[in-house]
């Protein structure tokens, strides 16, 4: 591969396992805006999982091994990027937790940490971007993710730069910043909790007049998207970064209403 | 229950990984005074007491003299169709009070409906009142009565509960035996959340305040 | 106090069909949260005093031995008795043995809840005395025979109807139905009470080493009704309320109301050192402090010492959208909402608590409010490890696991997979876009639409595009 200018930065586009599975629009809406940012970006093909699933799940060694893995995968790029906030907070926050009082290992996971970033992060707060060249018509709000909020400190950054979208109309919803009850596996083990806290979140949408919810994580959005289905909303669901790369066309996560 | 005792601090120590402390270490926990940080407000602190305690139900009525008291009092009771019988703390039994006004310096019974007491500062930073129990100011008068007068001086307001504490710390005989910082009405929330006043203390606070 | 964490599944389904529990909890969600954001907006400094908070129990907890000791020796010097209790069988016995000394009869209490943790009440009726809650709440929920479900507004799920209920059946008619009349029939029937008890019994919010007081901090007033008009006060507290100075209070009275209850301050504050002295008018005779460990020496200086910072505010579970949804009493012991599903399990053992520290989805909501900043969520996925360790995780999660990592570190086989799913996802699909019913998923299905995939992985379209 062809070594890059200084003054182009070489990203690891982070596949998260859901996006790559059910939204690979959202992988080429990322790759477009980091490419917007003045980075190359390459996807190393060998990555899988960052092993939070383990993690959560109280398997500390498999979560540690899938980390060495990503580490070494990506540890050579100038940054490490994906358009989650859950995958990269355990990037960021959990691998040097992980490997706490490991002499060859927890240089290696803290150098990760130091240049992993959640795309929204890395646009706004390292590459300065402060608008895109994207049309959008419709009335939006914004459901913050709360790894991506609590761990990792998103909040002014989706909305400065979606603020910047031509036609996008931003509206708050009423407790944006309260969990929508995905949690991972919790949406599968305590399915009726889920629900509820799921259906308080839709209602706050419905309530908040917008026709579209945005996210910064996959896992929040198939999951509010999927009971918003079950309901019969015909709000549309879409990642921020496919609004912010023009690229949210068709019916958006979940499909069509009817 | 020696026993228990041993046997628990034994457990913190192990737990702690160390044994009792050294003396010297001990004397410099012993001499720790530290200063946390205060809540930064304007320097009228007779405003800012009035006006905090006041957002929470208090009430204020100002005087020029000691010697108004009985008057305010009586005015008070007057307004709010109160009998002519209150426990009146000691330090304010001196004071010519209306011919007709029996009194006692507590303790407070269970039918006592009205309480006139001193009180050893008020404290700006919440608009709270600080009064120690003895002799001069029994604890009942504090909780027992449906409404709580308390006479304070403009001079007492202290500014943060640390300004608080040097006061108690000063007082004759060491820390008193109750000490009470009263901030307001008595008051509930735990029908749903629906603030109602005069829980099982006071229904009313009444702050005299004397300039 | 009797645990039924185990059915923590069956509880929280049957919390979530209660319109009325719904109801109450909504309420609570509004008011503790909304002032408390409020009230933190307009204070530049408090998250300051997060920091000092967290600092001092810290250090606190570093000397624990020593501020007890000086905190024992205070209480002593000012007249009261000291008793130091391992577990709960020995409070509850150091707590009757007192009464039965004093020949008791009536016994009013304050909120304590130690006192629910030592299962102190049961313990005292089984002896014949007679038990008055005297906090409003908590009087509530004796009536009803129900235990608290939050820890500083334990009859935080009951509506104003059913409260009305109770007090027609505990205290006759005519059936009263506004709050302002529930509030003076408690009060004038409580108010006898206080002045016939024997023993008053309260909780400490705070214990200070350098005077021998103990604080505790009220809207009502009925702990210090309680406190002052009983001949004996006995204090019920967890070794960990130790704090140093009156300037150590003075740090957490700016910082304990705010978090708990979104007001500034309670109405009261009282520190209480000793019993009554000789030209007294009024207060107790006899002064004792019940120091309790209970499991609390068992998290010092290991991974789970930060719970011990724990002011007992409640912030966490006003903030837990968990808790908001099912209420209090689906946890199965005394302490409810993040909080509890860490302590829970370490007081009461990690067998019989499986539930608690799973049903949380980690969102971090609870540590971001806590005033002594305890990293609650990492707690919670501690607890989860040590499941895991021990063997108490469910089989078909470890065998799920153990594929989900056989497959991840293999990317080939990774990729292969994740095509092939990306495949059939979409076939069941069709043209909707989303799957309704999925056989072995009904966990998601039952009430949420699967959006189904696009048909190719993103790494597969990757790579096609790539090459020339």
């Amino acid at each position: 591969m062809p070594s890059s200018p200084a003054a182009r930065p070489r990203v690891g586009l982070f596949a998260t396992c859901l996006m790559n599975l059910f939204r690979p629009n959202i992988g080429f809406a990322t790759a477009k805006l980091l490419e917007e940012a003045g980075c190359t970006v390459e996807v190393p093909s060998a990555q899988t999982c960052c092993g939070q699933p383990g993690y959560n799940s109280g398997d500390v060694d498999a979560a540690r091994a899938l980390a060495r893995q990503v580490i070494a995968v990506f540890e050579g790029f100038d940054y490490v990027v994906g358009p989650s906030g859950s995958c990269m907070a355990t990037l960021r926050v959990d691998y040097p937790k992980l490997f706490a009082g490991d002499a060859d290992w927890l240089p290696r996971a803290e150098a990760l940490a130091a240049k992993t970033h959640e795309l929204l992060s890395f646009l706004t707060d390292v590459r300065g971007m402060k608008a895109v060249a994207a049309d959008y018509a419709g009335i939006a709000t914004y459901h913050d993710s709360c790894s991506g909020l609590r761990s990792l400190g998103i909040k002014a950054q989706p909305r400065l730069l979606l603020g910047a979208v031509g036609g996008l109309e931003l509206t708050e919803m009423r407790d944006a910043d309260v969990c929508c009850g995905f949690g991972g596996t919790f949406c599968v083990k305590y399915p009726e909790i889920s629900s509820r806290m799921a259906d308080e979140k839709t209602a706050n949408i419905e309530a908040s007049g917008a026709d579209t919810l945005l996210g910064g994580d996959l896992g929040c959005l198939l999951h509010m998207a999927g009971r918003l289905k079950r309901q019969g909303s015909p709000v549309k669901v879409f990642h921020t970064a496919e609004v912010l790369a023009g690229m949210a066309t068709g019916e958006g996560i979940g499909g069509t209403s009817k | 229950m020696t026993e228990a005792r041993k046997a628990i601090l034994g457990q913190i120590r192990r737990a702690l990984g160390r044994g009792p402390l050294a003396a010297a270490d001990a004397a410099v926990l012993d001499a720790r005074r530290p200063t946390h940080t205060r809540i930064a407000f304007d320097d009228d602190l007779l405003a800012r007491f009035v006006s905090r305690f006041e957002s929470r139900s208090g009430t204020v009525v100002r005087i020029g003299s000691l010697l108004e008291v009985p008057a305010a009092v009586d005015a008070y009771r007057q307004q709010h169709g109160l009998p002519a019988r209150a426990a009146i703390a000691r330090p304010l039994a001196g004071l010519s009070w209306p011919a007709d006004f029996v009194h006692h310096p507590g303790p407070a019974g269970k039918d006592e409906v009205l309480s006139v007491t001193a009180c050893l500062a008020g404290i700006a930073e919440m608009g709270s009142l600080l009064l120690a129990s003895g002799p001069d100011s029994p604890t009942t008068l504090n909780f027992v009565p449906d409404h709580h007068l308390i006479v304070l001086h403009a001079t007492q307001i202290v500014r943060h509960f640390e300004d608080a504490w040097a006061i108690l710390r000063a007082c004759p005989g060491g820390m008193p035996r109750a000490t009470n910082i009263v901030s307001g009405p008595s008051r509930t929330g735990d029908v749903e959340l629906t603030l109602q006043l005069g829980a099982h203390g006071p229904r009313s606070v009444h702050v005299i305040l004397v300039h | 106090m009797k645990v039924s964490s185990p059915q923590f599944k069956e509880k929280s389904v049957i919390a979530l069909a209660d319109p009325r529990l719904r109801q109450a909890l909504g309420q609570s969600r509004k008011g503790f949260v909304n002032k408390r954001a409020e009230l933190v907006g307009a204070l530049p400094e408090f998250e300051q005093l997060r920091d000092e908070a967290r600092d001092l129990k810290n250090h606190v907890l570093d000397n624990l031995d020593h501020y007890l000791e000086r905190y024992e020796a205070a209480v002593t010097a000012a007249g009261g008795h000291v008793h130091w209790a391992r577990d709960a069988e020995e409070a509850r016995s150091i707590i009757l043995n007192i009464c039965q000394r004093v020949n008791a009869k009536t016994i009013t209490k304050g909120k304590s809840m130690v006192s629910e943790e030592i299962g102190l009440n049961d313990a005292l009726e089984a002896k014949g005395y007679t038990v008055v809650e005297t906090d409003l709440g908590e009087y509530i929920i004796q009536l009803a025979h129900e235990p608290p479900s939050h820890i500083i507004a334990p009859a935080i799920h009951k509506t104003k109807e059913q409260v009305s209920e109770l007090f027609e059946a505990a205290h006759g008619g005519p059936r009263k139905t506004t709050v302002a009349e529930l509030v003076t029939e408690a009060r004038l029937v409580l108010r006898d009470k206080y002045f016939q008890a024997d023993v008053g019994i309260t909780g400490g919010n705070f214990l200070v080493a350098e005077t021998g007081s103990s604080i505790i901090v009220t809207n009502e007033g009925n702990g210090d009704l309680t406190q002052t008009l009983a001949r004996v006060h006995i204090v019920t507290s967890g070794i960990e309320r130790i704090v140093p100075t009156l300037e150590d209070v003075a740090l957490f009275l700016r910082i304990l109301a705010r978090s708990a209850t979104g007001q500034e301050t309670e109405t009261y504050t009282t520190l209480s050192t000793g019993p009554r002295r000789p030209h007294d008018l009024d207060g107790p005779e006899e002064y004792h402090v019940v120091l309790v460990d209970n499991g609390r020496t068992k998290m010092l200086g290991g991974k789970f010492q930060d719970m011990l910072r724990c002011i007992r505010c409640g912030a966490c579970m006003n903030h837990c959208p968990v808790y908001g949804a099912i209420g209090g009493h689906a946890y199965g012991w005394v302490y409810p909402g993040p909080m509890g599903s860490v302590l829970t399990p370490l007081f009461v053992g990690l067998d019989a608590t499986y539930d608690l520290p799973n049903a949380c989805t980690l969102n971090g909501r609870c540590e971001s409010v806590c005033p002594v900043r305890i990293p609650l969520p990492e707690l919670l996925r501690e607890l989860r490890h040590m499941q895991h360790q021990q063997g108490i995780r469910p089989q078909g999660e470890r065998r799920a696991l153990g594929a989900w990592r056989f497959v991840a570190e293999r990317p080939g086989l990774y990729q292969f997979a994740n095509r092939l799913a990306a495949r059939v996802l979409k076939g069941l699909g069709g043209s909707t876009g989303r799957i309704a019913s999925l056989p072995f998923a009904g966990a998601w299905t039952d009430s949420r639409d699967m959006p189904a995939p696009e048909g190719k992985t993103f790494l597969e379209l990757w790579q096609a595009r790539s090459k020339p």
